[in-house]
């Protein structure tokens, strides 16, 4: 089955409460690499048939509708991603 | 009569507080459910406070997908009066309606107190019964109540006096130029974050100069509305 991924995020001049909640508690595990973090959100759209143009079509006007709201969030990608084979 | 509704979604609180402020305000309380499909003849619409849908994907986001709300859209852009609640408010800005949008509060905590407001537009549907500037007092309480907006749309909404509440005292949750509350171009369409349906009833209300609980700031939120729809 193959998935269509939709990769949500803040804006960048929007506050991200919880990107900061996070960045702050990095050091206290002692990971003190990391400048800033900003938290996003990552849909998998599970897809039966073949995941052509029209479904791709489809995602995109889903990830723009509902998936995200465009006063505070950028969709950044929508991509296929085939299920490796087992 | 005048019949006012108030929806309740999935997940929804203050339906049953909301109803009971219409009829402490002499007018008829009408509930309207999620899933229906026609709004029952009311003459306004309250979307009340609460958690619609658990607050999944985005506070509002999927309440604002509502069968009810197809036709909450359409009668507001031709005048219905709506007043959209905290969660209501949410779900008014994912319908556009309402420009800006809530995140979370910068201090990231949950907030539950009493808060002043000035009221900064007195010509909507809601609050015509208020005084230009007038100061109130409300319940607030939510964990996503900080306003945004771009620079352009504030500058807009400044310019057409679209801010219809700010906060005094202090900005309990870092929104924007201490927005708490704004409308439409029309004035019909009215959302906030503070609760004035908790703020109806002398005993139960926020602490005032006439004593503990004596608040009663919120009634005129529902007077105005009583009156829009009479005149």
């Amino acid at each position: 089955m193959a998935r269509v991924i939709v990769d949500v995020m803040p804006k960048p001049e929007i506050l991200d409460p919880q990107g900061k909640a996070v960045a702050s508690a990095l050091p206290r595990l002692g990971f003190t690499q990391f400048a800033g973090v900003r938290q996003g959100k990552r849909f998998e759209l599970e897809v039966t048939g073949p995941v052509d143009e029209a479904v791709l079509a489809a995602a995109r006007e889903a990830a723009t509708t509902l998936l995200s709201n465009p006063v505070i969030e950028d969709v950044v990608a929508v991509r296929v991603e085939e299920e490796p084979a087992k | 009569m005048i019949r006012i509704g108030v929806i309740t979604f999935p997940g929804t609180l203050d339906d049953r507080d909301a109803l009971r402020a219409v009829r402490v305000a002499g007018a008829e309380g009408v509930p309207l459910w999620h899933a229906d499909k026609n709004l029952h003849q009311v003459d306004a619409v309250i979307l009340p406070g609460g958690f619609s849908y658990g607050d999944y994907l985005r506070a509002g986001a999927i309440a604002r997908f509502a069968p009810v709300m197809e036709l909450v859209i359409d009668q507001a852009k031709q005048g219905l009066p709506v007043l959209g609640i905290c969660n209501g408010f949410q779900v008014l800005t994912e319908t556009h309606l309402l420009p800006g949008s809530m995140i979370k509060n910068n201090h990231r905590t949950f907030i539950c107190r009493e808060q002043e407001l000035s009221v900064e537009n007195t010509a909507t549907a809601w609050t015509n019964q208020y005084a230009p500037g007038q100061h109130i007092t409300i319940p607030i309480k939510n964990q996503d109540g900080q306003f945004v907006v771009s620079d352009a749309q504030l500058a807009e909404l400044e310019a057409e006096g679209r801010i219809v509440f700010r906060y005094q005292g202090w900005n309990p949750n870092g929104s924007r130029a201490d927005i708490a509350g704004v409308t439409n171009q029309a004035g019909n369409v009215v959302g906030l974050m503070p609760h004035p349906e908790h703020a109806v009833e002398p005993g139960f209300g926020p602490d005032a100069a006439s004593g503990p609980r004596q608040g009663t700031d919120g009634l005129g939120f529902f007077a105005s509305v009583i009156k829009h729809v009479l005149t």
